[in-house]
């Protein structure tokens, strides 16, 4: 492509971030030095476009190492990728984590969503000066919580959580978290190795395989291996697994799905972007539990027939980044990964696709848009993923507690798995409890239990609290109040009492919380979270934030019937007509405290 | 069922679907709108460009399909046999409502062809958000991820100062609705240009030149194909700029005379939209199979010497 290259050229800094990835530019258009003929020579065009899934990849190495992206660095990206600066402008721009704009080394990220704000009522408003205010952080069993991402060349980011206004205040002015509390702490019912999907958290060690092949480690991979690629679908199939993202489409139907494609090459994605508001089971696995994931990815990937997997995992999970990026290594030395697996004559390898803040990416679309270098912005559907997905391919997009799930299938049976849970929700499933009980973690449950049994096995309500208000399903699902504690949490009870279980959400607000603060920050969420590519959510989500706005600090009684008919409208084009799920969920918290809370009669 | 029917060379299948309530036929790969539209529905369309790959962003042509959670984008979802769709029902009536409202209450819309008549049908009312809002103006400078809380009192709009730095043409992104039509023809679907792209996020999503530089500073080539598809009048010719500054654009007085372009031997079709016997702005037909509605920088903005009288 005829480049246009304005003004700024990158420093070495930058330079080196980039060839770190890329190697040294072999071209002088691509800003190699030129040879002692001072011949300048460009033969890479068509070669090189087939490298734009590295962008990210390469936005990332820049910010890491100086913390913003200059002019500079996206023209030297722009020479090494063919790709014009302009669009890479507008990549680098639809991420919260990256900035154009120059800015200090040290950035310290303090959550200010639900659980947090809850919490220690930390706001947009009141964080200490120089922190920057952030959407859930997936820590929220020990909230309030704070990243701090220090870039450098070793960039460093810490997680302090729970963390009180001194400490971050002493963040900001630049003292060392202390190190992170143990992994398994987020777990309450560990170690319990009579546990389906948390056996090995607490008990294994993640960073070893030898620690995970002596706890059961690989024996549904070699199930798997020895009943063959249609025999696993089957197996999952019968066990009723549903996804557990949060949209619960059964996982044998995509696999089949998949599996059936007549294109053979094919892609398996993990969603570990986990960013709903109040959702952090994907990350106890990740941290805990890594090999498991590299094994449940590998048995997924045989059965759907597909070369390589990408785990896309939110930017905000540095210690998850750490314990899967070891696991693949080792898993790939130990021919777990790799060609010929197990000398089953298959191939497979795993990428870790690291995200940058952007909720909008957890998409499955927006997901391949991300990959593929582009915009995270969701594709219209038809075509589905399984048959057009990534590059173009057909594609197996799981959730990671989906996966998890597989290896129960396979070591037991679908039919076993499907003994588990009730008549509409089979088997096992996580809970991410948080807020106003003693013992806030995620929760290994029997699908079938009742919101009242949950809340007791995290220890019961805290001292002098009482329940206001429970969120199910994060920021996208909804309230339900205490005279619902006996639903029982299963996918057709939830439905049945018209809300949902989401991702896994139990948020306990009691009454120390204004739930009025919590309805305009998940308002603030979905705003800022938009894409911005179709009207409804685009300006729908605005236009709710200020309905709400005016509801909040309403003085004249009269106007609230008018600006709750305007949710009601906005509600409704969101749900009928935006492109993607994010839209479709925006208004459904509000309209549950709205219907089912009344937070707004008086 | 299916059928075949012969259109020139290509024997193209036709399919059978039903739109409210009649069957009709359409020919296989056509979409929804196109056989809506061929049984004589109006749908209105905002985003959609006859020269464009629908990006389906705007969401007022939504229609009914039986078994569809959601309304679908008539200008994008492909027929298939055996569809049932519903173009006139509470749904779609409430949702092309809204998105008139939600658009013209952020955007002007007051260059957009038949907004006021479908505010009208549809009884779309985009004052009910509240006054608009014009304060805020620097939408190059949002931080992704971040705003600054709203009191309610006013909607905000994407309102920001008229762009003009360069001779041929001013961007009006005041105006903008974000099709992303200027963004696909600059790039990937016309002219491979990629001088601009969409920016930031959400609300704050924008179309930008790289760190919103000057269009003299960026890979723009003054083809113009940008201004072509723009729907709303967001990118106009400065010639057109100036003489509405001054009240001096009479649209009704114009005459369309179509020619080929004198610069080189393509032969590209241009319309020479002229006023008091002067060229005002140029066009090309997007039906035309040579430009598609494409020109160059010669063809689009170089009719100066047409006018040019000999000094005396």
């Amino acid at each position: 492509m005829d480049l246009k290259i304005a003004s700024g050229s990158a420093n070495t800094e930058e330079r080196q971030a980039v060839d770190s990835l890329l190697g040294a530019p072999t071209e002088t258009s691509q800003g190699a030095q030129r040879d002692e003929m001072g011949m300048r020579v460009s033969t890479g065009g068509e070669s090189l476009r087939k490298l734009r899934h590295l962008l990210l990849p390469t936005l990332h190495s820049v910010n890491d190492r100086v913390g913003y992206i200059s002019r500079g660095a996206i023209n030297y990206i722009s020479q090494r990728l063919d790709i014009a600066p302009a669009e890479i402008y507008g990549v680098a721009t639809f991420y919260a984590l990256f900035d154009t704009k120059e800015r200090p080394a040290r950035q310290v990220h303090v959550c200010v969503d639900l659980a947090c704000r809850a919490a220690s009522g930390c706001t947009e408003e009141t964080l200490p000066e120089g922190a920057i205010p952030s959407p859930c952080l997936g820590t929220c069993e020990r909230a309030p919580s704070v990243l701090v991402i220090e870039t450098g060349v070793n960039v460093r980011q810490e997680v302090l959580a729970p963390a009180t206004k001194t400490q971050i205040a002493e963040l900001v002015a630049g003292k060392s978290a202390p190190v992170e509390q143990p992994i398994a702490l987020a777990a309450p019912q560990t170690p319990d190795k009579s546990l389906v999907l948390l056996s090995r958290i607490g008990n294994t060690d993640p960073l070893s395989i030898n620690d995970y092949i002596s706890n059961n480690g690989f024996t549904a991979l070699r199930k798997a291996f020895a009943i063959g690629a249609e025999q696993v679908i089957a197996e999952v199939t019968a066990s009723g697994l549903v996804g557990r993202g949060g949209a619960a489409f059964p996982t044998g139907r995509k696999w089949a799905a998949v599996a059936s494609q007549p294109v053979k090459t094919r892609y398996l994605i993990c969603n570990a972007d986990e960013s709903e508001p109040g959702t952090f089971k994907d990350r106890v696995l990740l941290e805990g539990d890594p090999f498991a994931l590299v094994e449940a990815m590998t048995i997924a990937a045989f059965a759907t027939g597909s070369q390589h997997g990408y785990i896309y995992l939110r930017g905000e999970y540095p210690r998850a980044l750490k314990n899967l990026t070891n696991a693949i290594e080792v898993a790939r030395n130990k021919k777990y990964l790799g060609d010929n697996i197990l000398d089953s004559g298959f191939n497979f390898d795993i990428t870790i696709f690291r995200g940058a803040g952007a909720y909008i990416c957890g998409e499955e679309t927006a997901i391949f848009n991300s990959i593929e270098g582009y915009r995270g912005e969701p594709r219209n559907k038809p075509p589905f993923p399984v048959e057009v997905g990534l590059f173009g391919k057909p594609t197996t997009v799981n959730n990671v507690e989906t996966l998890f799930n597989v290896l129960p299938i396979i070591n037991n049976s679908g039919e076993k798995y499907a003994s588990w849970g009730s008549t509409g929700s089979k088997g096992k499933k996580l809970f991410c409890v948080s807020g106003a009980v003693n013992k806030p973690g995620v929760y290994e449950v029997t699908f079938g239990i009742t919101l009242r049994q949950l809340i007791d096995l995290a220890g019961g309500l805290k001292p002098g609290s009482t329940i206001q208000a429970v969120l199910l399903g994060g920021a996208a699902g909804g309230f339900v109040g205490p005279q619902d504690l006996d639903l029982e949490l299963t996918l057709e009870a939830a439905r049945t009492a018209g809300t949902t279980l989401g991702s896994g959400v139990v948020m306990v607000l009691d009454q120390s919380v204004n739930m009025l603060d919590q309805l305009q920050r998940i308002a603030a969420f979905f705003r800022d979270e938009s894409c911005g590519q179709c009207v409804p959510c685009r300006v729908g989500t605005v236009r709710q934030q200020e309905a709400l706005a005016r509801l909040v600090n309403s003085e004249k009684a009269g106007d609230t019937a008018i600006d709750l008919q305007l949710l009601r409208d906005l509600g409704q084009v969101m749900r009928d007509a935006s492109i993607c799920g994010l839209g479709q969920t925006a208004h459904n918290a509000i309209d549950s405290a709205i219907t089912r809370l009344k937070v707004f009669s008086a | 069922m299916s059928t075949q029917v012969t259109t020139g060379l290509q024997v193209r299948k036709s399919v059978e679907l039903t739109i409210d309530d009649k069957k009709v036929t359409a020919p296989e790969g056509s979409t929804l709108l196109d056989a809506c539209r061929a049984s004589g529905k109006e749908i209105p369309t905002l985003c959609f460009g006859d020269t464009i790959t629908p990006k389906n962003a705007c969401r007022v042509c939504m229609v009914e399909l039986e078994g569809s959670r959601t309304l679908v984008p008539s200008c994008s979802r492909k027929v298939e046999a055996g569809m049932v769709v519903k173009t006139d029902t509470e749904r779609t009536s409430h949702s092309r409502k809204l998105v008139l409202e939600l658009l013209g209450s952020s955007v002007d819309l007051s260059l957009t062809k038949n907004v006021s008549k479908w505010n009208d049908n549809y009884d779309a009312k985009p004052s009910r958000f509240g006054a608009p809002s014009y304060h805020h103006g620097k939408r190059d400078e949002a931080v992704t991820g971040h705003h600054h809380q709203p009191d309610g009192k006013t909607a905000e709009t994407v309102h920001q100062p008229v762009k003009i730095d360069n001779a041929l043409y001013v961007r009006d992104y005041s105006k903008c609705i974000l099709c992303y039509q200027c963004v696909d023809a600059c790039g990937e679907q016309w002219q491979n240009t990629f001088a601009i792209t969409t920016a930031g996020r959400g609300f704050d999503a924008r179309i930008s030149t790289e760190f919103a530089v000057d269009l003299t500073d960026s890979a723009c080539v003054y083809c113009g194909n940008c201004i072509q598809v723009c729907p709303t009048g967001a990118l106009m010719f400065t010639s057109e700029y100036e003489m509405r500054e001054a009240g001096t654009w009479r649209e009704e007085e114009q005459t369309q005379t179509d020619t080929i372009c004198p610069y080189c031997g393509v032969g590209c079709s241009l319309t020479l939209h002229v006023q008091d016997n002067t060229i005002v702005k140029v066009t090309s037909p997007s039906d035309h199979s040579v430009t598609h509605g494409n020109l160059c920088i010669k063809g689009r903005f170089g009719f100066q010497h047409v006018q040019n009288t000999k000094p005396e």
